[in-house]
């Protein structure tokens, strides 16, 4: 307990130096500028801004990440608020309600909730991270390399089949993730994989490339490919930006019950922001005096569904930062951009950077602050940005997205790649598979081959070693009934509904 | 996506021919990871080699194919919305010009100009001559804050060679 504080306030002292709180802030103004565009959540946010950071040094480059990954969340919900097109499911929640609001006259009172709200959950998540993450620490130095295989095969399962539409839809997007990580050299052995004699492909498929490919090109084809049906109308923030005494009393419950969902949920390897989203929004549902208000813009509706939002955002970097587990296509993203510096989260980097993970744990503090103040006075100017013109605004995003690649690798096979996800991109979202266990697959995936290889090397090529810790024993039984568990689910609903 | 977008969309009956088309392309993918692994020597002497991991993704791909099939059979997929192609070519080809002025040396500006305008063309802007002054314009300022300010290096062309 005393060893959290005291490593909270030396991680304090780090984000307070004047450069670092200047890279929060960039962090926090470039996060919310880009995900306020319609149709950028907050994974494409940090895709984006990835490049950006290059030439930082580790500490600074982290610091701003926080900054864009919070700034992501607050301006997708702005645009969820005024022109009703989350940019994420998770957001779908608050644009149920808080469009309406917007369309009734009351917009600068839902974008105030959410933004309190959503400081609120993030406060307190936060601090639910940094007391929780040392504690998981300690349990996870114990783990072997078969511990944490299995404990990836729990993540891929939830991720992809537990939660989502269709298990089998969910199952394919991650075995197309699985297979990209495949590509390249092969760290254990230096043979090379799917290369097919392309020097370009030695060093595997890049994660940026593939989300920017999956969500921005492939988000830009599927608008266009529509566009001659829907009409997207931006709502004008009019009337007063303050919340009532009234707007008060009925949101601050919301918000602290948005948190105790979205904080352990986030927390464990389950999967995404939407179940928390969705178990707030119609607790609040029941739980409200003015159920009639409800589908026609009740303030509970936003508030709540934002702060578990952004609690399960922070909820999310528990497993990522101590056992280098993403569980979002964010988080994958993050950890990406550890990546981009060869650091690994986990207990490991725990004890040797304290200074870096305490630093970033504490910005994620300053983050918070900063974006509250950011986006009350300043909501106009975000609003502004998005009234840009649809053509220009797509143009820009494509243009901005493959320059990010054109920087890092200026050739034609990386940019056919990113022509091809992008297709990709745009045909699962037609055909309705979803996006980011392909993301998770890749980053995962070649995580998971060499942590069971390299278990199977130690037992000299015994299978068994992963039963017989029984910890990985657990967790491969917890995986194997979180696949099941939707068929079996699905097949009791077909046998009830035969039934009446 | 949005909750009121329900309108125009297609009856799920019968055989869904896309879907099919999908779980043949799996088993294909599936088919390409087992004929490349089984390339690769297998050198390890305890545990699984490089081969391993393919097969079982392989085995994996190939359940899903037949997972997706059925659903295609039985015509299980999800409505889809009508689309409408011609943009989504458009922004394609704009890809396209993109990689081969940048595959032909002409530069960042010019390419990334190429695709600012398809894709401006392609959510319905008729107006390409003011686009194509306003793209340079743009992709001439990232150009040079890029390049100059943050000293990332972006392939360079004739234009660029003018600055």
């Amino acid at each position: 307990m005393m060893d959290t504080f005291a490593a909270l306030a030396h991680g304090m002292a780090v984000a307070m130096q004047p450069m670092n709180l200047l890279y929060a802030l960039i962090g926090v103004f470039l996060g919310t500028a880009v995900g306020v565009l319609p149709g950028i959540g907050p994974a494409l946010t940090v895709a984006l801004l990835l490049p950006v950071t290059y030439k930082l040094d580790p500490g600074g480059s982290l610091i701003m990440f926080a900054g864009i990954y919070y700034g992501g969340m607050y301006g997708g919900s702005t645009t969820a608020i005024l022109i009703n097109t989350p940019g994420e499911s998770a957001s779908m929640a608050t644009a149920l309600e808080g469009n309406k609001m917007a369309k009734a006259g009351r917009g600068g009172p839902a974008l105030a909730t959410s933004a309190i709200g959503s400081f609120v959950a993030g406060t307190i998540a936060t601090i639910g991270l940094a007391f929780l993450a040392p504690w998981l620490v300690d349990f996870a130095v114990r783990f072997g390399p078969e511990d944490y295989f299995a404990l990836m095969c729990v993540a891929f399962v939830t991720v992809s089949a537990t939660f989502g539409d269709s298990p089998v839809r969910g199952l394919t997007s991650l075995f197309i993730g699985l297979t990209l990580g495949l590509v390249g050299i092969d760290k254990l052995t230096g043979q090379a994989r799917l290369a097919f004699g392309i020097p370009e492909l030695l060093d595997g498929v890049e994660v940026t490339t593939l989300a920017v490919g999956l969500f921005a090109v492939g988000e830009a084809l599927f608008v266009a490919s529509r566009r001659h049906q829907a009409e997207e109308k931006l709502e004008p923030v009019r009337g007063s930006l303050w919340m009532t005494r009234e707007d008060w009393r009925r949101s601050w419950k919301p918000w602290l019950r948005g948190t105790l969902f979205g904080f352990p949920i986030g927390a464990l390897p389950a999967g995404g922001a939407e179940i928390p989203t969705f178990l707030s929004y119609s607790t609040e549902r029941r739980l409200t005096k003015h159920p009639e208000e409800f589908g026609k813009g009740a303030i509970e509706g936003v508030a709540g569904p934002e702060a578990a939002n952004n609690a399960s955002a922070a909820g999310t970097l528990v497993p990522l930062l101590t056992l280098g587990l993403p569980t979002s296509a964010t988080a994958a993203m993050m950890l990406a951009g550890f990546q981009q510096y060869g650091l690994n989260p986990g207990p490991l980097l725990f004890a040797e950077r304290p200074d870096l993970v305490w630093g970033l744990i504490a910005s994620l503090f300053i983050a918070n602050g900063m974006l509250l103040v950011l986006n009350l006075p300043l909501v106009g100017l975000w609003v502004r940005l998005l009234a840009i013109p649809q053509p220009w605004l797509y143009a820009g995003i494509l243009v901005f997205a493959t320059m990010g690649t054109i920087a890092a690798k200026p050739s034609v096979v990386e940019l056919s790649m990113l022509a091809a996800f992008g297709v990709m991109g745009f045909l699962m979202r037609r055909f309705d598979f979803p996006i980011a266990p392909v993301v998770i697959g890749l980053i995962l995936g070649p995580i998971a081959e060499s942590q069971l290889r390299r278990a199977l090397a130690i037992s000299l090529g015994d299978p068994m070693v992963l039963l017989q810790s029984p910890m990985s024993a657990t967790l491969l039984g917890i995986a194997l009934i979180a696949l099941a568990a939707p068929f079996v689910l699905r097949g009791l609903g077909r046998f009830k509904a035969n039934e009446d | 996506m949005t909750p009121d977008a329900a309108s125009g969309k297609l009856p799920a009956r019968g055989v869904d021919r896309a879907g099919v088309v999908i779980a043949a392309a799996l088993a294909v993918l599936a088919a390409v990871l087992v004929w490349e692994a089984s390339q690769l020597p297998s050198t390890t002497m305890y545990g699984m080699g490089p081969e391993a991991m393919p097969i079982v993704i392989a085995i994996g791909l190939v359940i899903l194919a037949v997972g997706n099939l059925i659903d295609a059979l039985r015509g299980n997929l999800p409505p889809r919305e009508s689309m409408d192609p011609k943009p989504v070519w458009l922004i394609i080809a704009g890809l396209a010009l993109l990689i081969g002025i940048i595959g032909l040396g002409g530069g960042f500006i010019l390419a990334t100009s190429a695709l600012f305008v398809t894709t401006s063309a392609a959510f319905g802007r008729r107006a390409v001559l003011a686009d194509t002054v306003i793209a340079l314009l743009i992709t001439t300022l990232i150009y040079l804050a890029f390049d100059k300010l943050l000293t990332l290096s972006l392939p360079a062309g004739p234009l660029e060679r003018l600055l």
